[in-house]
Order: structure tokens, then sequence, then C-alpha cells
């Protein structure tokens, strides 16, 4: 288990060096620098400001300067906002992500299992089918047309909800539900395909005949065995809540990371893109290891074949 | 006590067995090929067929489609900018929205206030705006209500006109640019599922065939390049290269190939074990034609699956990038592009996001459905 878990991180650490290697290349070739058309300065303003940047030296040197920041978590200084250091712009948006994502996540794997669970209950009835077919527009339907969707009917026509912006809880409601649809739907396909391969197995049976209660079974030795794999698909989840953060943030303006990843495109922000790249690098790389080191850990059949690995 | 009544049975009541052809060898069912079956478990699947007849559909639209008006994809007039859906006949059923008008509610202290603000809202164009009175109001802030219809058609000299799901802010047809978009994200999705399933099957077969010291260095490979989360390399592909169709396919492709090459290699491993590999190995088969006439087939099910999930993955990632401004530039449409300019004008020109999102949504629900449908005809384990 140990060499395992020593393999994958030395794999990590590897990932994240190649991101972190190419990002800084492809971003050195790129046009664009801290000096802005039109501020008019001097050859010597100039100098001093793209000394500040460290863009004076030569390319192998601002590498090698870079990556001894990024091990000390200094991401350089941002191009744009105020040339605020871009580890300070990410440290202060990562809050609303951070629970938006959490929110979506908890709300949308408990809806997703509930569903799952009534579907593969009543197999084949109209409660599976209704299940199903959510399931099927979940993961089909892009997150940021539902957002469009939600927006319009609950704040623009309804005004139940704000349209947009950042600060209470009532302003998490609609971007939560956007971003929850796709881990709903797929919790709910794969608790059903569990569910139903569960419990047609023996132990199921052994528990029937010995007098078990329909509920007891269901919860007790269903649900439990079935909702052990699912810890594999968390991984993807937050991967693609991720990805639909950047949307959903944009479309109801909140303050994230995927909505100042978005605004640092718009303006050519170099160090910010790459800042933000890396972090999401990071949690990518970060949340597929953790999320496989769990599952050895809850489901001891693997624990045991890794162990006599 | 059995064995004694045996005995006393009559000899004559025992006949001879008449002896019968051995059936026990005979097959009951006809015999089908395992793309027989699955053609027969794909067309016996409702849902799956009428996705199918719902794409195809889709695909000749935004072939043909374009040509159905005689207007461009950038013919821009801003004097019949933000037209509303008009479709002649169906203008007539007002609940459809088709008839080329613009509505909504103004309240106000009184009827006149609200009627102001009603007129004020649409170019001030008095003679072409029906007032119709929901609340008379009493005289306290927005207790009056009023529901004003304009038409703008009338109203800009255009009774002859008819922009069949209304105009954008540029006054280009929407019409024709949802189905050049939509023909510019199929083009990609196809584009990029095909460049796939070549890189990603001839990778993987030959990792798998091959084994040993090729498959080591091929994994070791594959495996930093999975590491490497999708959504990282396409944003950082789309900044670097110049925004277009071609850019998102290569974006799109550039690791989006090592999920098809790590099944592949693993259902390899699985069938190059089998005993025919073995019978066409002992005749001499050469190498490539063992991985092209034994191999390939035998795994073209799950090749075929995986490519049908590939694409709307693609027509996802093509429209995510355009939508948050990394994808196609202007003036060329995508349906990503044409949901977020939709986006903008959402809450007084709502026909502008409706149908590239309803759009979007179908390809999507039917490629899934279709997916589904290929994987359930090409388990063996679905066939009875």
């Amino acid at each position: 288990m140990t060499r395992y878990i020593l393999r994958r991180l030395w794999y990590m650490f590897i990932t994240l060096f190649i991101i972190a290697t190419v990002s800084f290349f492809l971003m050195k070739m790129l046009p664009g620098s801290p000096l802005n058309a039109e501020d008019k300065l001097s050859e010597s303003q100039k100098q001093i400001v793209l000394e500040k940047y460290g863009l004076n030296d030569p390319v192998p040197v601002q590498y090698a300067k870079y990556m001894g920041g990024l091990v000390k978590g200094d991401l350089g200084i941002s191009f744009a906002f105020d040339n605020t250091p871009v580890t300070d712009i990410l440290v202060d948006r990562i809050g609303p992500s951070a629970l938006l994502g959490f929110q979506a996540l908890v709300v949308g794997t408990l809806l997703g299992i509930l569903l799952g669970l009534t579907a593969s209950i009543f197999r084949n009835g109209p409660l599976d089918y209704t299940s199903t077919t959510i399931a099927v527009l979940g993961t089909s339907i892009p997150s940021f047309v539902f957002a469009g969707l939600l927006q319009y009917v609950f704040a623009v026509k309804l005004g139940l909800l704000p349209v947009a912006l950042w600060g209470e809880f009532k302003h998490t409601i609609l971007p939560t539900i956007a971003l929850a649809i796709h881990p709903m739907a797929t919790a709910a396909r794969f608790t059903r395909t569990e569910m139903v391969e569960v419990l047609h197995s023996n132990y199921i049976t052994t528990a029937r005949a010995k007098g078990v209660t329909e509920s007891g079974i269901i919860w007790k030795h269903g649900l439990r065995n079935a909702l052990i794999p699912l810890v594999t698909v968390i991984g993807p989840m937050a991967v693609s809540l991720m990805t639909g953060s950047m949307v959903i943030e944009q479309i109801f303006a909140i303050p994230g990371i995927g909505e100042q990843f978005v605004t640092s495109v718009m303006v050519n922000d170099y160090p910010t893109i790459m800042g933000t790249t890396l972090m999401f690098a990071f949690l990518f790389v970060a949340i597929i290891l953790v999320i496989d080191l769990l599952y050895g850990l809850i489901d001891p059949r693997i624990r045991l074949a890794g162990g006599s690995k | 006590m059995d064995n004694k009544n045996q005995n006393n049975i009559p000899k004559e009541l025992f006949k001879p067995l008449v002896r019968k052809e051995d059936t026990s060898e005979k097959i009951s069912s006809p015999s089908r090929t395992f793309w027989q079956d699955a053609r027969r478990t794909l067309f016996s699947n409702k849902m799956a067929m009428f996705s199918i007849f719902i794409l195809v559909a889709i695909i000749l639209l935004s072939i043909f489609a374009p040509m159905f008006n005689e207007y461009g994809n950038d013919d821009q007039d801003l004097s019949r900018a933000k037209l509303p859906p008009r479709v002649p006949v169906l203008e007539n059923v007002s609940w459809l929205g088709f008839d080329g008008t613009l509505s909504g509610k103004y309240t106000g202290n009184n009827v006149e206030a609200a009627t102001a603000k009603a007129i004020a809202r649409y170019d001030n164009n008095e003679d072409f705006i029906d007032i119709k009175v929901v609340s008379e109001g009493d005289g306290s802030r927005n207790s009056a209500e009023v529901k004003a219809t304009y038409h703008i058609y009338d109203a800009k000299g255009l009774e002859d006109t008819y922009f069949w799901i209304g105009t954008d802010t540029l006054g280009r047809d929407q019409w024709t640019r949802l189905w050049l978009g939509t023909r510019v994200s199929l083009i990609i999705a196809f584009v990029a599922a095909a460049i796939d399933l070549l890189i990603g099957v001839s990778y993987g077969g030959i990792s798998g065939f091959y084994g040993g010291r090729v498959d080591n260095i091929l994994q070791r490979i594959v495996e930093v390049l999975v590491g490497i989360p999708n959504l990282v390399i396409i944003l950082l592909m789309m900044l670097v290269l110049q925004p277009g169709i071609v850019s998102i396919v290569i974006a799109l492709t550039i690791t989006g190939w090592t999920g098809m090459a790590r099944i592949v290699r693993g259902e390899i491993l699985k069938v190059k074990s089998q005993e025919f590999v073995l019978a066409a190995r002992t005749l001499g088969t050469p190498n490539g034609t063992i991985i092209r006439k034994h191999l390939i087939p035998n795994i073209s099910g799950i090749i075929i699956i995986n490519t049908m999930f590939t694409i709307p993955g693609a027509i996802f990632f093509e429209a995510f990038l355009s939508f948050i401004g990394l994808g196609i530039v202007p003036p060329d449409a995508s349906l990503g592009s044409l949901i977020d300019i939709g986006f903008d004008n959402m809450s007084l020109y709502p026909y502008m996001l409706v149908f590239p999102a309803i759009l979007i949504s179908v390809i999507m629900i039917a490629f899934n459905i279709v997916g589904d449908g290929l994987r359930d005809a090409f388990d063996p384990k679905m066939h009875k």
C-alpha cells in the first residue's frame, strides 16, 4: 500500500511538473506584456516595469525563478488587476467556488442516490422510467443551458430569486442547482446499476431467507454495498464540477476562480491564467489521488488486493 | 414397494422405444452472428431508433437548412436587428410566439404612466403598439399594469418579411446562423471523434498487441498524459492557437485519444490470448493482418460505443469554449457562440437563447440515447 501511494505521488508530481513547464513556455510564446499600449512610457520607465516583472531576464532564468516561486506558493504578479500577486487573487476567490462546488456535490450526490435507489426498487415501473429520463436529461443537457433556463424562469420571469451576484445564501441557490444537475444524474445512473446488481447477489437472498425486513435489505445490505463503487465516480464528478463552475460563475457573476479565469483570458493576463490553470491542475490531480486512496480504505477487498501486489 | 409394483406390470404393456433421430445436438433457434444480434437489439430499441432519426434529420438540416431562405451568415443590417420570430401561417396562432411581435408587461402608478413606459421601451412607435390594460391601479406605486404588444415588423415596414426564428443584435437571420452553427459544431465533433478513434485504436492496438517493452514505454507515456486534466490542456491549447475550427479539433484531440487507447489496449490483451489468434499465427499470418483482420473486428463493438460517447463530449466542449470566448470567432457561429449571444439578450429577447439551447440539448440527448442503445446492443450479456 505504501509503495502504491508513493508511486501515485510520484506520478502526481511528474504530471504537475509537466503542466507547469509546458504552460510556462506556452505563455512565453504568446504576444502581450504588462505594458499597456495606452500608457505612454519612456524607455527607462518601460525597463523599470519589465524589471519588476522579471521579464528582462533570459527565458531559462525566468523559468527557474518561476518554478522556484511555485514551490513556495508564489505564482507571480498579475499583469492586470492592479498588479496584485496572483496567489492573493486566487486565495480571495477560492471561497465562493469551493462553497458552490461543495453544495453542488453534496446536493447532487444525495439526490442522485435517492433517485437511483427509487429507480432500482421500482425497477421497470413508471418511477424507474421517470428517474432514468431525468438522469439522461441531466447527463446530456449542458450545465450552462440549464443555468439559462433556471435564470430565466426563477429570476427573470418569476422574480423569486436574484438573477446574479453574490453574498447571501439566496444567491447560491440557482448556481448550486445548475451545477448539481450533472453529479445528480451521474449518481442516479450509477446507483441504479449497482443497486440492481447488488439486489441480485447471493447475500441478499441469504438475508431474505433469514427474514430480514425489506427496508433492512435495501438500506443496510443493499445500499451500503452499492455505494462503495460510487466513490470512484466522485472524482470525475468533481472534475466536471470544475468545468461547469467556469461557465456557471460567469453566468451568475460569482467572484470565483472560474470567473477569474474567463476574465483573465479576456485581458491576456498571463500570470493569472497560468496560476489558475496550475491550481485547477493541482486540484484535479489531488482529488483523483485522494478518491483512489479512499476507495482502498473503504473497501477491504481492494486494500487486500493492493497490499498483495 | 416401488420395485414390487414394477415387477407386477404385465409384460405386454411394454413397448419397444422407437428410435428417433438424436435431437440434442440440434440448434433450436436460428444461428445469428454477433452483428445480426446487435442489429436486432438496436432496431428493437425504439428510443434509440427515434434518436437516430432525429440526428439524421438534424444533420440533413445543418447541410440544407441555410439554403431555405435568401439570408447569408453575415448579412448584417442594423435596421432589422433584434426582430422576433415570425413564420408564415403560424403567425396567426398567437400563443406559439411566431407572430413577429414583441410584448411585455409594464407597471406604473396609473395606466398612463405604464403606457408611457411601454411606448418608450418600443421605439416610441405609438401607432404600432397595442395596449391592453391589465389592472387600472389605485395611484400607489406600480399598481397599474398594462400589456403592450409591439408589431415591430409593421413598424419597420417589413410586412412581407419573415425571419423564422428572428434576427440577432446585428440583424442577421438566426435561422441561417443556427444551422450553420450546428454544422460547425457537428463537424468539430465528428472530426475530433474520428481522430481520437484513429490515434487511440492504433496506439492501444500496438501497445496491447506487442506487449513487453513496447507496451511498457507506451503505457508510461499514456499514464502521464491521462494525469493531465483534459480541461487544462484544452484551455492552454486554445490560448496558444488561433481560435477556429482547426484549433478546437486539435485541442480536443491532443490528449482526447488516451481514453480510447486504454480501452483498446485492455480489450486487445483480452482477445489476443484466445485460440483463434494462435491459429492465425500458426498459419503464418503477419502481425498487421492479425491486428486488422482478427483483433480489431472482435473489439469493434466497444470502439463504436466509445466513439459514440466521444461525439457529445466534443459538442459540449466546443460549446463550452465558444461560450467562454475561446472558441469560434465571429462572424462564424457555433451552437456555443449563439448561446453566448443569447445569454446577453436573455431578458428582452429570449428567442435568441431558446432555439440554440433547445437544439444543443436535443443533439446531446439523442447522441447519449443512441450511445446507450449501442452499448446495450453490443453487450453480449443483453442477448438471450
